[in-house]
């Protein structure tokens, strides 16, 4: 009995060994095995070990874009022999790693694809290398969209002065089942109902007749995928782009205001019809992110779902979504506000490559840049799968042919807009989501209530920082 | 190479290397671990203290004057003064008392049991404690996918629907208890399984002989001769509940609709908004906390083994 106990142990042991480390890789399905330097060096021939010694390191989040973003590096190790690493962590923590390594002036990483709201803080704190002369060289301020530019490269905005370059752009947009929307029984039943075609939404108020009219939990459908808080900016991401498209503001990003812009009948109105369509989510949605959204999505039980369009690819693959033939994508809609205008918005995602101050590799990390912004490699980047900023690459039919969402894509480059990019984005991120979540998600209060609790806080923090000297 | 040296004046005698007294040589070994304490334990502490009388942010560029700057106790009376603090006290006392109740009962209840003799004995208390090896991430990752109210296990196992065990307030708690309770159960378990081992027959035989009852020598020769070892397992156990940070970061997250624990606070003023003196206060604040705690209980201990 003993021996056999002994043998179970060691056999159980091993099984939760790999199960363990099953779990590590078990970020989304498309992620590959990180690939480590010593891999790097086995794929290349021994003819070109002897030219390739140099290299340098990117730091980015673990996903998908992080390895396309390797893939299409190859090509630079064949022009120039130098090795390309890039060194991905896991979404949860990236922010909070990179940030820690930079406290620490380390030089572990040459460049940094970093969340286009830290520029502020990354610049302020001269953890970026300023690449205003050398953007301005290349000129990536003529060729590159101005709108990612500006986002996910400038700090202060509007003053010219930039820390990186567009390297993935990405926006908050959506995806739906064809086959519930053009069903013949459920378009006649949404019409009459609702007075209207059932169809793509062509406004905020139609999205959510639209989840009303599906939620069905009886038989396990759900209105509409959407995120909840996961503790970084999963909530303020979604809320933001309901505020800004009923006509409110998050504040002035220039004066620091927020009373009266945060707090306007517009931001209300978009807190208020957050906290609407989140009746008409799937259970435990409170606290999800891109993982859930997908997931509720393909698992049939929300016809609707948005999430960043980096995270598409796993809905367009029909291993991994059995309704991708199925699957229509849409940006996000316009909506009238209180005030009677129409406005159109998409909360921005992506990052830019920021070349790090203490890094001992500056110049090859400037070649890598030099080599990044060009059209061909912009190209090469897109066809991979990576979201580029490039304007003529955008434009191409050959980008806008290559996915069934890249028409999304493109609009939705020309609606978004970010959060705040001052060092106290991230406090001004905590704050948000749990006054929001407080009422979105666990219903609390009203919408006025949350969106002055949320002005009365922020002013103390720009207060703090000095913003009101 | 080593010699004895001739006796001293007090007549005791020293074993010297190359001219160095045994004292000098232990000391010398000693000293690479008293630097590396000091620097990895004793300087952070130290430091860290320093930070909780000042207003820093580690994110921010250092400049003596600004970042730091000296505020005295207006962090301790910040944190204290804040009534949502006192929720995240409270919360984290509840789960404290329920998660080590929970495995103090079934772990030596679970011990009891198994002290009958019966077959697959072994197998079963090696299957038993098997929870316990598991990484804590790895676990809040796994029962993450278990509580998942659309496609989970755990409503499915037991007929329970799509009760949303993760971001529901209303729960979430009582969701990472029964992790807590599951994971370190086993803990208990192992140090009772050693008490009753420990138990001489002698004293069962006795007081069989003298007819004594179940409930008499339960409570006259188990329960007093193992309370040493449940109060170590209850001063672990509430040390480790008291913190409690791997196993809710990975079921709930650290969002806003997640379990308002100290320990979770604590990461997101420290580490996500990069409050580092208000956290070092904070952490400062759990340190006394447990530090009284621990003492009620080591007070206790050297009581039972009076």
């Amino acid at each position: 009995m003993k021996k056999l106990s002994l043998l179970l142990v060691t056999l159980l042991i091993i099984i939760s060994t790999i199960t363990s480390l099953a779990f590590n890789g078990c970020a989304p399905a498309e992620v590959e095995e990180e690939t480590t330097p010593a891999e790097v060096e086995e794929e290349t021939t021994p003819a070109e070990e002897v030219e390739v010694e140099q290299f340098i390191t990117i730091h980015w989040a673990q996903w998908a874009p992080a390895d396309y973003l390797e893939k299409v590096s190859e090509g630079f190790t064949a022009e120039t022999g130098i090795k390309v690493i890039v060194e991905q962590t896991p979404w949860e923590t990236f922010v909070q790693k990179y940030n820690t390594e930079m406290i620490a002036h380390s030089d572990a990483w040459d460049i940094i694809v970093g969340d286009s709201q830290d520029i502020g803080n990354m610049a302020v704190n001269g953890h970026y290398v300023d690449l205003t002369d050398w953007i301005i060289e290349h000129e990536v301020d003529k060729t590159f969209t101005p709108a990612s530019l500006t986002y996910f490269a400038e700090y202060p905005k509007g003053a010219g002065k930039y820390y990186a370059v567009p390297c993935e752009g990405d926006a908050l947009a959506w995806a739906y089942r064809k086959d519930l929307f053009e069903d013949p029984a459920n378009m006649a039943a949404f019409e009459d109902e609702y007075g209207y075609e059932l169809g793509i939404p062509t406004s905020w108020d139609m999205l959510k007749d639209i989840a009303e009219f599906f939620h069905d939990p009886d038989n396990d459908l759900y209105g509409v995928a959407i995120y909840g808080d996961n503790g970084y900016d999963s909530l303020a991401m979604f809320a933001e782009q309901c505020i800004w498209a009923f006509g409110g503001e998050l504040g002035d990003y220039s004066t620091y205001e927020v009373d009266g812009l945060l707090n306007s009948e517009g931001a209300i109105a978009g807190i208020q019809y957050y906290h609407d369509l989140f009746k008409f989510v799937p259970p435990g949605f409170g606290s999800a992110f891109y993982l859930e959204t997908n997931d509720g999505f393909v698992s049939g039980i929300a016809p609707m779902s948005c999430n960043y369009l980096a995270f598409f690819p796993g809905l367009a693959n029909k291993e991994t979504n059995p309704y991708a033939d199925d699957t229509g994508y849409f940006a996000c809609p316009p909506q009238v506000g209180p005030d009677g205008v129409e406005r159109q918005f998409a909360a921005l995602g992506g990052q830019g490559a920021s070349i790090v101050t203490y890094s001992k590799k500056q110049d090859l990390a400037y070649q890598w840049l030099e080599w990044f912004v060009k059209s061909e490699t912009q190209m090469e980047w897109a066809k991979l799968g990576g979201y580029t900023c490039h304007a003529e690459t955008l434009e191409s039919d050959e980008f806008i042919n290559a996915t069934p969402y890249n028409p999304t894509f493109k609009e939705s480059m020309e609606i978004f807009k970010d959060w705040w990019a001052c060092p106290e984005y991230d406090e001004l991120l905590r704050t948000f989501s749990e006054t929001i979540a407080g009422y979105v998600v666990g219903d609390q209060g009203t919408a006025e209530e949350a969106a002055n609790k949320c002005v009365e806080q922020w002013e103390s923090i720009f207060e703090a920082a000095g913003y009101y000297d | 190479m080593f010699r004895r040296s001739e006796k001293n004046k007090k007549g005791s005698s020293q074993i010297h290397y190359h001219g160095m007294r045994d004292t000098t040589l232990v000391r010398l070994f000693i000293l690479p671990t008293i630097i590396l304490l000091i620097f990895v334990n004793i300087f952070p502490l130290l430091w860290s203290l320093f930070l909780s009388f000042s207003d820093y942010s580690a994110k921010m560029v250092d400049e003596w004057g600004k970042n730091p700057v000296m505020v005295g106790g207006k962090n301790y009376s910040n944190i204290l003064s804040n009534p949502d603090i006192w929720i995240r006290f409270f919360t984290t006392a509840k789960y404290v008392i329920l998660s080590v109740g929970g495995e103090m009962i079934l772990g030596f209840g679970l011990a009891l049991l198994l002290q009958l003799d019966f077959k697959g004995k072994g197998l079963l208390t090696t299957l038993l404690i098997l929870p316990m090896t598991m990484s804590p991430v790895i676990v809040g990752l796994m029962w993450r996918l278990f509580y998942n109210p659309n496609w989970g296990m755990f409503n499915f196992l037991l007929g329970l629907g799509r009760i949303d065990w993760i971001s529901d307030p209303a729960r979430n708690l009582y969701s990472i208890v029964i992790v807590d309770i599951w994971m370190w159960t086993p803990f208990v378990l192992l140090l009772s399984i050693a008490g009753l081992s420990a138990i001489p027959k002698y004293l069962y035989e006795a007081a069989e002989i003298d007819r004594a009852s179940w409930w008499f020598k339960f409570t006259r020769i188990t329960l007093p001769m193992v309370y040493p070892l449940l109060l170590v397992a209850l001063i672990f156990r509430t040390m480790e509940a008291f913190k409690i940070f791997d196993l809710p970061m990975g079921i709930t997250g650290r969002g806003a609709m997640a379990p308002p624990l100290l320990a979770m606070y604590l990461y997101n003023i420290s580490f996500v908004t990069w409050k580092t003196s208000l956290g070092s206060s904070l952490g400062y604040i759990m340190l006394i906390i447990i530090i009284a705690i621990t003492n009620i209980f080591i007070k206790y201990l050297n009581r039972a083994k009076q």
